[in-house]
């Protein structure tokens, strides 16, 4: 007899935590959507000014970011591949990875907007009060959307790190691990936002 | 059952696979707009970051390992985008 075996229920609901963070991926998709059509109206509006502020960024840290970013969001998909096969140090190895590059990602930006700063473009700044007004909205998309970017990265890092400690606790495992995907479905969002954000800004000249 | 959906594991290498076809497609956007293509430029650089967030959306974040469902609700959000996108242009270029 086995009746001394209790089966406790677990109240746990892994495709409705999934679907709930799919929705909030949405409305985060719609606010950068409506920063990208903004974007292109004024482009269309302005079109020589674009050109000529496009030319200032430097397509060489943009690429290296998205490298960076690239790189970063295969480590976290690996890591739930690894959490799946029971491989708990591979988890922490391949989430440290991903930390690192964001960590990498926010220096390079670091040294971008203060090389930008130092040339006097920044919002409010007196070379941009003499500019163009086709320049004065490139610039302040510009920051404005790579700064609500870089702002999810920093978030996505504090996700990555919460969800860390969860898997050195045990309390993500190889049978529940949805806040890893769930991590791991934030992190692929900031990259996914970083794949258009890269050529509008940096290619397009 | 709730765990079934969780069998499916993805193999690392097909994650590395995935990101070397990332990298090439980002460097081939960046040697395209190098070399200026006119009016074409802007047209690969976003047809190349479409391809790549498609990779994204089906590999890294599972859609074509996942039920139907994730993958139609995030068609029917970018259809929505587009929409958006359509008639903000169309209120642009013919007003």
């Amino acid at each position: 007899m086995n009746d001394h075996q209790v089966h406790i229920d677990e109240h746990r609901d892994d495709e409705g935590a999934k679907t709930g963070m799919w929705i909030f991926i949405f409305t985060e998709l719609l606010l950068f959507g409506g920063l990208f059509i903004a974007y292109s109206v004024y482009r269309y509006l302005n079109p020589l000014a674009f050109h000529l502020a496009a030319e200032e960024l430097d397509t060489t840290l943009g690429t290296i970011n998205t490298v960076i970013l690239l790189v970063s969001s295969m480590t976290i998909a690996m890591s739930i591949s690894a959490i799946q096969y029971k491989n708990k140090k591979l988890t922490l190895i391949l989430m440290g990875v991903t930390l690192l590059l964001a960590l990498a990602f926010m220096v390079n930006k670091y040294f971008e907007w203060s090389g930008k700063i130092s040339h006097g473009i920044y919002p409010g700044s007196m070379t941009l009060q003499e500019a163009s007004r086709g320049e004065l909205l490139f610039f302040g998309l510009y920051y404005a959307m790579t700064g609500l970017h870089a702002l999810h990265i920093v978030i996505g890092m504090a996700f990555i790190g919460y969800v860390m400690y969860l898997v050195v606790k045990n309390e993500v495992q190889h049978d529940n691990f949805v806040i890893l995907e769930n991590s791991g479905l934030y992190w692929h969002l900031v990259d996914l936002i970083w794949i258009f954000l890269f050529p509008l800004f940096y290619l397009i000249t | 059952m709730e765990k079934d959906q969780h069998t499916h594991i993805v193999k690392y290498k097909t994650y590395v696979y995935v990101l070397i076809v990332l990298l090439f497609m980002t460097f081939v956007s960046v040697a395209v707009t190098e070399i200026d293509l006119g009016p074409y430029t802007v047209t690969m650089a976003l047809l190349l970051a479409s391809i790549k967030s498609v990779l994204v959306l089906l590999i890294f974040m599972h859609l074509k390992f996942d039920k139907k469902f994730y993958g139609i609700m995030v068609a029917s959000v970018f259809l929505l985008l587009a929409c958006v996108i359509v008639i903000t242009f169309m209120d642009y270029l013919y007003r």
